[in-house]
């Protein structure tokens, strides 16, 4: 394998982690949006949520790539191809994040809220100063998992033509027919990306109990 | 708005004529549900400014149920409620305006694991108060030496001790410089060497003139510093009685054998 197959290995990288921090971000941001919504006590806000969820985690990530992709089209959106895989990212992770932190919120004990009622605090406050902040240290280890889990996804988006670290590995395998050689590099580039963020989250794990407990 | 000012009148007027002290919380024919399930019956009583009460009763007959109620944690079917002047409905200013004048220390005094004794105790006050942190720190740093534990303020709630961390729920509460404050069974899950402590604190509190509500089991502490002794079975309000009078003589058959069984068990 010489360097310019390297260098186009390294193109498929690119994108690959252009599209999971895309996936990332815009997961974290609306993820966090369905989780608030989702426990709303007002139903007109709640089941939409509840919707939502179902359709992203009842259906394969693929199928999701495939809509975005040329369902968007069709109702008059011009994107471009990574713009596509990017809203099928973002609206699949915000369903995941947001029901793994729904069900953190709903595991804070009900002491917390009712603490926070009693001493008048207004309800965002409630949420984002005592509720959240418990929460997103109970759903730490799953947040991790499925963001690990969609840096792996993007593998996908091979599929409507994108060439990310996948889609590049087999294009040079079949040039220079080395596939074992290619798929080994290939392989040693996601750990490389999935060791680091599973032992971050394990850090911040480890501190956040360290700062809570004795 | 209008009702802030009638108690403000009343506050100039009760330094002259303490006897005529509006209500400092006022409960009239409350009923409350869970389901099918009647929980309070018609709940009728007034604590004036300054008194203590002390609350008791079996278990399930709703005590913590009508003490919830005075701060809206829950809401009732019919009949009405005054704090300091403020009638309590379901709209959120009037549920505001309410936990804006009491304070509450629960049973397993809740505080919020994930910041230290000071955090916990200025939280509410930057966003209620709207005071700045400095004042905020200070009023806190206040409230947490009365309660002795002002030496604590940087730990976390885990690294306490029960007594201690009930302590600080109280102090948290005082933070909020609430004119009634209500205590729900705050020493049935501490230790038994740590009891004391608490009961001090609320002791001194006491003394210093707070509005109190007390439901607890503590006969002592009852004798000590309550004005009144209510006994509740069932969801009503059996017995209203001096604490001396209850104690030794309990006017009421299921009172009777309330005390009887609780002097069992001591
Ligand atoms: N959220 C709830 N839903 C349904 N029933 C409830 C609820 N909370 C309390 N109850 C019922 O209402 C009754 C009164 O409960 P409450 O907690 O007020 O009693 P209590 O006098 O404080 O008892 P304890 O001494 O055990 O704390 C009990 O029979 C209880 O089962
Ligand atoms: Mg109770």
């Amino acid at each position: 394998m010489g360097i310019q197959e390297l260098t186009y290995l390294l193109q498929g990288l690119l994108w690959t982690l252009f599209l999971t921090v895309i996936g990332f971000v815009g997961g974290i941001l609306f993820g966090i949006v369905v989780a608030v919504l989702r426990v709303s006590p007002s139903p007109w806000l709640r089941i939409p949520m509840i919707c939502w969820i179902g359709v992203f985690q009842g259906t394969p990530l693929l199928m999701q790539l495939f809509v975005a992709y040329f369902g968007l089209p069709l109702l008059g959106f011009n994107f471009p191809a990574w713009a596509a895989v990017s809203v099928a990212l973002t609206a699949h992770a915000s369903a995941f994040l947001g029901e793994i932190w729904r069900g953190a919120i709903q595991a804070v004990p009900s002491g917390q809220s009712e603490a926070a009622n009693a001493l008048g605090l207004p309800g965002w406050s409630r949420m984002v100063d005592v509720v959240m902040p418990q929460a997103f240290k109970l759903s730490l280890p799953a947040t991790v998992g499925f963001l690990v889990q969609l840096l792996k996804g993007t593998s996908l988006a091979a599929i409507v033509g994108f060439i990310e670290l996948t889609r590049a590995g087999t294009i040079v395998s079949n040039q220079i027919y080395k596939p074992l050689l290619v798929f080994g590099v290939v392989g040693a580039l996601y750990c490389a990306m999935c060791w680091p963020l599973s032992l971050w989250g394990r850090r911040l794990e480890q501190r956040m109990a360290a700062g809570a407990a004795k | 708005m209008r009702e802030i000012d009638v108690t403000r009148t009343h506050d100039s007027a009760s330094r002259a004529f303490p006897k005529e002290a509006a209500p400092m919380i006022e409960m009239r024919q409350v009923e409350k549900f869970y389901g099918p399930f009647h929980a309070l019956k018609g709940i009728d009583f007034s604590v004036t400014k300054g008194e203590k009460i002390v609350l008791c009763g079996p278990s399930g007959s709703g005590k913590s149920t009508l003490i919830r109620c005075i701060n809206h944690l829950e809401p009732i079917a019919s009949g009405e409620i005054v704090v300091a002047g403020h009638r309590l409905s379901d709209s959120q200013d009037a549920v505001d305006a309410v936990r804006r004048e009491v304070g509450m220390v629960f049973q397993q005094f809740n505080l919020f694991p994930h910041k230290t004794v000071l955090e916990n105790c200025i939280l509410a006050p930057m966003r209620v108060r709207k005071l700045s942190r400095a004042e905020a720190e200070e009023t806190a740093r206040k409230y947490l030496e009365r309660v002795r534990i002002g030496d604590q303020a940087a730990k976390y709630p885990a690294q306490l001790s029960g007594g201690q961390q009930q302590r600080v729920a109280i102090a948290r509460a005082l933070c909020m410089e609430p004119k009634a404050m209500l205590f729900d069974e705050p020493t049935s899950a501490l230790d038994p060497e740590m009891v004391k402590e608490v009961l001090d604190t609320m002791v001194s509190l006491a003394r210093d003139g707070m509005t109190m509500i007390c439901v607890t089991h503590e006969m002592g502490f009852a004798r000590q510093v309550a004005d009144r002794v209510i006994f509740m079975a069932d969801g009503e309000i059996v017995e209203e009685n001096a604490p001396d009078a209850f104690f030794s003589n309990p006017r009421h058959e299921r009172s009777r054998a309330f005390l009887g069984e609780i002097l069992a068990h001591h």
